[in-house]
């Protein structure tokens, strides 16, 4: 047996040396490792560009004092010290914004989901006079920059009623800036952050699968919610996810709607634009003077600030590295091929 | 027959705009309504009250004041307008190429991906902002650079020098050292259209290349005749996302918001962002009534 191969094996080797000899192989040979040598070149240095702030950031988190003074430290410091996550940690009361921020980005992704899958699947399968139109409107939803939008929405959430009730009730509209309420009651009803996106994201998913499943399904009995919830959603979990990656992503990382409803830095992004006084706030125990004294460091603030946006970072990559490589399938399964 | 498969028909009609439902009502109440109070505040003059706020008409003059009196307001919008005009066409190249080659086969394929989607995750906007006159950064950098070691690669004078000796012209030459220098923006910028590329090549039948590898065709042709036609549509979408995109996170929005938030002029703010919208809507337009002449539909 081991000598039919040997045989067999021969005349492929002699075949592998006489290609060699040509120089056509070896011009093929030096293109393909040079290809790769380029490639591997580009990407690695993109993604080293990429990593390059979070790894400074890590650097610079994890030096002491002295360090920071010390010119013959650059990347690794002499001591490692967690002094700084540990003052960042009582001082932004860390425990408690990333609790918030956590329910406050999952409430919004479970909401934001659901609306969208429904849309999503509504615009894919109604015809009717008008639904091109009705679809228009979530384009124009994506075209239109929020800031137009912001001081109405604004005024709208400061005196929030529906159809005159709660004034009814209470006396008076009720005031939902400072709460969370502006972000749920946004999500629950499809217009949050870059929602419109997502209804294209599953319009384009449910249009590429066959009716004739929903007519088999109709076939056999199931009606209309039923066929939806039971045939149609298990196939749109890899664009589901994707989905609700982005939203619970972007939800943490908005930064515009957190500072337009949330006066008190409860969450992480607000909580990132004012770390460098509550930290100064912290360390004089609340004083004025002292708060100032403090901020004339500008070294020591810097530091504290970089420690601060890598804590508040730091959650939604330890989620990533969990997530990713389930999040770069479904994306690549999922609805965003046009 | 014929009249239970119409009924059927029109059941699903109804029964789609029991989906749309919930949207919909967003789409009137936090959308269609603030769209026209903001249009109606745009012409007023917006005083916040006890109860509530009263608004005067006052015609034009907060167009006015944007346009011809504000301090800062013409002067952040062109550059936003020219920094989009800078960015777009090279955030889309780059994110072409890098999902061309991420959709290769090669070892560490897996973590170069989750690399490269770490913009989407971190999104950009908020982490630069801070980034930018951050002390510490400053200072590590720059010892880097006196190190040698480091980002200072991308000091590119020399070769600017041997391209505009080679006879190349100016201005290219200064549009391809300047990109060279805010490939940090740029790569932070075009996570989502990598993704959506790479989605795009995915989905593009392997048999198209295999009939194209027997007729003898070279990878370059193939890019060119196939993946280029294949993935025009992605382009399309991916311009407009990149444009609106950066509309988003810019200068003149900060100056918006600041108007309205810090300055309470919200009439003004209302009146700047109109014209925002406006001249967003009229670069979008240009754009892709340009591209989409060009873009390969396959059916």
């Amino acid at each position: 047996m081991k000598k039919e191969i040997a045989e067999v094996g021969q005349p492929m080797k002699d075949e592998l040396l006489h290609r060699m000899a040509s120089a056509a192989y070896w011009l093929e040979f030096a293109k393909k490792w040079l290809w790769i040598t380029v490639r591997f070149v580009l990407i690695f240095g993109i993604a080293f560009v990429i990593i390059y702030p979070i790894l400074l950031k890590l650097s610079i988190a994890f030096k002491s004092m002295d360090d920071l003074y010390d010119s013959t430290v650059i990347w690794v410091p002499h001591t490692l010290t967690l002094d700084n996550f540990k003052l960042v940690f009582q001082a932004m009361n860390y425990p408690q914004v990333l609790l918030n921020t956590l329910l406050l980005s999952s409430a919004v992704m479970l909401l934001q989901t659901a609306t969208c899958v429904l849309a999503g699947y509504g615009f894919a399968r109604v015809k009717f006079r008008g639904s091109g139109l009705l679809f228009a409107g979530v384009i124009f939803t994506i075209l239109v920059p929020a800031q137009t939008m912001m001081v109405p929405l604004y005024l709208q959430f400061k005196n929030f009623d529906l159809f005159g009730l709660i004034k009814l009730i209470q006396g008076e509209p009720a005031n939902l800036i400072n709460t969370y309420w502006p972000f749920i009651i946004s999500a629950a009803l499809g217009m949050g952050v870059k929602t419109g996106l997502y209804v294209y994201i599953f319009r384009q998913f449910f249009k590429g699968i066959p009716r004739e499943i929903e007519e088999a399904a109709y076939v056999d009995g199931a009606g209309y919610f039923t066929t939806f919830r039971r045939v149609i959603l298990p196939n749109a979990v890899p664009s589901m996810v994707a989905v609700m990656l982005f939203s619970f992503v972007w939800q943490w990382n908005d930064s515009f709607f957190t500072n337009m409803y949330l006066n008190e830095p409860k969450v992480m992004s607000s909580m990132m634009a004012s770390s460098g006084y509550a930290i100064a706030t912290f360390l004089s125990g609340g004083g004025q003077a002292e708060t100032a004294s403090y901020v004339q460091d500008p070294f020591f603030m810097s530091m504290m600030m970089n420690t601060s946006v890598l804590m508040a970072i730091l959650p939604l990559i330890i989620l990533y590295l969990f997530v990713q490589r389930h999040f770069v399938e479904s994306v690549e399964r999922s609805g965003l091929v046009g | 027959m014929r009249f239970r498969k119409l009924s059927l028909e029109q059941k699903n009609r109804y029964y789609g705009l029991y989906f749309i439902l919930p949207w919909f009502a967003g789409f009137l109440f936090l959308f269609i309504v603030p769209l026209l109070s903001s249009l109606r505040y745009s012409f007023s003059n917006l005083q916040v009250t006890n109860d509530g706020f009263s608004l005067d008409f006052i015609g034009l003059s907060n167009y006015r004041e944007a346009l011809l009196s504000h301090e800062s307001y013409v002067r952040i919008l062109t550059e936003s307008v020219v920094d989009i005009a800078v960015n777009t066409p090279l955030i889309i190249i780059f994110s072409l190429f890098f999902a061309v080659l991420l959709n290769q086969r090669f070892r560490g394929r897996v973590l170069a991906r989750a690399i490269f989607f770490l913009p989407v995750i971190l999104a950009s906007g908020i982490i630069a902002s801070i980034e930018n006159g951050d002390l510490m950064q400053s200072v590590v950098r720059s010892a880097n650079d006196t190190a040698g070691g480091g980002l200072s690669i991308m000091k590119n004078l020399e070769l600017a020098v041997l391209l505009i000796e080679s006879g190349v012209s100016m201005t290219f030459v200064q549009y391809l050292t300047g990109a060279v220098s805010r490939i940090y923006e740029i790569i932070s910028q075009s996570g989502v259209q990598i993704v959506i590329f790479l989605a795009g090549l995915q989905s593009i039948s392997p048999s198209l290349y295999e009939a194209a590898k027997i007729e003898g065709s070279t990878g370059y042709e193939a890019f060119w005749k196939i993946t280029f036609p294949m993935i025009s549509p992605l382009i399309l979408t991916n311009l407009v996302y990149t444009i609106i995109d950066s509309f988003i996170s810019d200068e003149t929005s900060r100056l918006v918001v600041d108007t309205a938030f810090k300055s309470y002029n919200f009439g003004l703010s209302a009146a700047m962002a109109w014209l925002y919208f406006v001249i967003i809507a009229l670069v979008l337009w240009i754009t892709t009534s340009i591209v989409s002449r060009k873009v390969f539909y396959q059916d």
